[in-house]
């Protein structure tokens, strides 16, 4: 398969700091590809030099084949960018920013004109096709800018964090979406701070922290090679988590501290809670559930994905 | 779709794409640009032109302020400085919104479209609502009878001239602006105010003190006013200063477009 994007130690520096860090990674064509880190990773800075808007410090990076720092008009005529914060234009209507936005590529009134109307249902936002941005939710900006880097048929999509600031119902539909868009052949490139996210979304994916790839593989394949299968929740009250950590420590694989609850990595996390009330201990509430990708996180970095 | 078709016309077209968006913004405001358009000058004719003017020309006798009715001397100033403020109000707004409050501009980055285009795209938007104005204001002063000549209606060009060079240098101006509750207010009262005030709008610059003068000779108000003035009734001034003031302008405004498309490029890819 041929790649899309690929990185070469990758770096973008501010000064003295370093936003990322030397990373190299390649996505195919086709494949939907995600970015997840806490914040200050260095998504953002990731997806605009690949974006052609943001110019890198050092390394090799090929986007379509080109070098975006050359060729950055004519690699950004095949993206669809959604940014992490909405740029759209408040004092134009929905129907409006959606046409200027295709006009900005080039793209004829003819055609635009049934493109608009699809988008509009796509982001479930016909009725308010006359409204000016202004008066939107959050959610619906959110929405119509999605829509908005649909309207050139890009053949990458990149979302920087899409979903942020949408009713969980609103987000499903918007990860269905994405799914039928990954169907059709459209390579997707997303960062997220959900790892539910990250799970439904991403084949392949990269766990960065403070500027540095962590992990690389599919979600299923991260957890499996960084945790358990299970993870066992256990909550004593704040002030005596840690009094039991050391005595619980000997019966599972890794155990994590954290300021509420202490996590307890087996394969089988029934058994385990059984034999520790067997053993006496009396947690306020327990909970088995399967590890995900939030665990490898604490695994790899020692913190939790979001603070 | 023939994407690579479509990236042609917009590495040709970009910047018009851009003046499209800009003036279906400026379309919101119609009514409130119309009138002020309209407004501006008629205040000003009554209070300035005749007011003063009864009192000039009651002082200075038939012969007037540099051979012509105080109203006529002043209308190409004002004409000028019209089309100074307006080119000025839409550069300015725009840039500091795309920039800083709604960062339209990276959206618009985001697409083919590039910074220098989007520069440009500001500015002929600005240019086109500045020549409503202008032609407006021109009109008014015609009905006045502030424009005896037949070249008179070549000073609306002399005014876009003005407009566009002073345009230039705000767009470049402000897109340098990082915090901009200071600048507009800045920039109004102490460079447009006192250029206003020391370009010999209100009377010749000669009769100011020699070293105030100096004021006049940088501003783009004080060249387009002499250039209108020699339009308007035949203000006399030799074929050397006519290409000075026109160089002069012209100067301007090619600087502070180049400027301003290297500071938009270099803002938005940082
Ligand atoms: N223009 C800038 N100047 C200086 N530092 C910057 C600049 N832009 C980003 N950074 C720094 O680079 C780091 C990475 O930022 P980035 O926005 O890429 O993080 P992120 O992973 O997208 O985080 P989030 O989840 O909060 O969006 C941060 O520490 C940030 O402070
Ligand atoms: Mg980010």
């Amino acid at each position: 398969m041929t790649s899309l994007i690929s990185a070469r130690s990758l770096t973008k520096t501010y000064g003295d700091f370093v936003a990322v860090d030397q990373i190299n990674f390649e996505v195919r064509k086709g494949e939907s590809f995600g970015l997840l880190g806490p914040n200050g990773a260095g998504k953002s800075t990731i997806m605009r030099m690949i974006g052609a808007t943001l110019q890198r410090s050092s390394g090799e990076l090929a986007v379509l084949g080109k070098d975006p720092e050359k060729f950055g008009p004519q690699i950004r005529a095949h993206l669809g960018v959604v940014p992490q914060q909405d740029n759209l234009d408040s004092e134009l209507t929905v129907r409006e920013n959606l046409y200027i936005y295709g006009r900005y590529f080039g793209l004829s009134k003819k055609f635009l004109t049934p493109k608009i109307q699809e988008l509009l249902e796509f982001a479930q936002l016909e009725e308010k096709r006359d409204v000016k941005v202004e008066a939107l939710s959050g959610g619906m900006k959110r929405r119509l800018t999605i829509a908005r880097a649909l309207v050139s048929e890009p053949e990458i999509l990149m979302l920087d964090e899409p979903t942020t600031g949408l009713d969980p119902q609103a987000r499903h539909i918007l990860w269905d979406r994405l799914f039928r868009l990954k169907e059709l052949g459209v390579t997707l490139l997303l960062t997220t701070h959900f790892m539910d996210e990250a799970e439904q979304l991403c084949q392949r994916l990269i766990v960065m922290d403070k500027g540095k790839i962590m992990a690389e593989d599919s979600p299923a394949e991260l957890i499996r090679k960084y945790v358990t299968k299970e993870v066992l929740e256990l909550r004593f009250g704040s002030d005596k988590n840690s009094q039991y950590v050391d005595q619980l420590r000997q019966k599972c694989d890794r155990i994590e501290q954290l300021p509420d609850r202490i996590l307890l990595y087996t394969n089988d996390g029934e058994t385990l809670l059984t034999e520790i009330v067997g053993s006496g201990l009396h947690p306020i509430t327990s909970l088995v559930r399967r590890s995900s990708l939030e665990d490898v996180f604490l695994r790899l970095t020692g913190r939790s994905l979001i603070e | 779709m023939k994407v690579k078709e479509a990236q042609r016309e917009v590495s040709r077209f970009g910047a018009l794409y851009i003046v499209e968006a800009r003036f279906r913004n400026m379309f919101k405001w119609r009514s409130a640009i119309i009138t002020a358009a309209i407004l501006n000058p008629v205040l000003y004719l009554l209070s300035v032109g005749v007011g003063i003017g009864s009192l000039v020309n009651a002082k200075q006798g038939a012969g007037g302020v540099d051979g012509v009715q105080y109203l006529t001397f002043l209308a190409p100033a004002l004409l000028a400085s019209a089309a100074i403020q307006g080119a000025i109000d839409e550069v300015t707004f725009p840039t500091l919104q795309g920039f800083k409050w709604a960062k339209n501009f990276f959206a618009m980055n985001s697409t083919p479209i590039t910074g220098n285009q989007i520069a440009l795209g500001v500015y002929i938007a600005a240019l086109g609502r500045t020549f409503v104005t202008v032609v407006i204001y021109w009109l008014i002063l015609l009905i006045a009878g502030a424009l005896p000549t037949g070249t008179a209606w070549l000073a609306m060009f002399v005014a876009m001239l003005a407009g566009g060079a002073f345009g230039s240098i705000m767009l470049y101006l402000t897109s340098k602006v990082e915090k901009e509750d200071f600048f507009l207010t800045a920039i109004g009262r102490l460079i447009i105010m006192p250029l206003f005030l020391f370009s010999g709008t209100f009377y010749p610059l000669s009769s100011m003190p020699l070293i105030l003068q100096p004021i006049g000779w940088i501003s783009p108000l004080w060249h387009a006013t002499e250039l209108g003035r020699y339009l308007t009734y035949g203000h006399s001034i030799s074929g050397l200063m006519i290409g000075v003031h026109f160089i002069f302008l012209t100067s301007l405004l090619a600087l502070g477009l180049k400027l301003a498309f290297r500071n938009f490029t270099k803002r938005l890819s940082k």
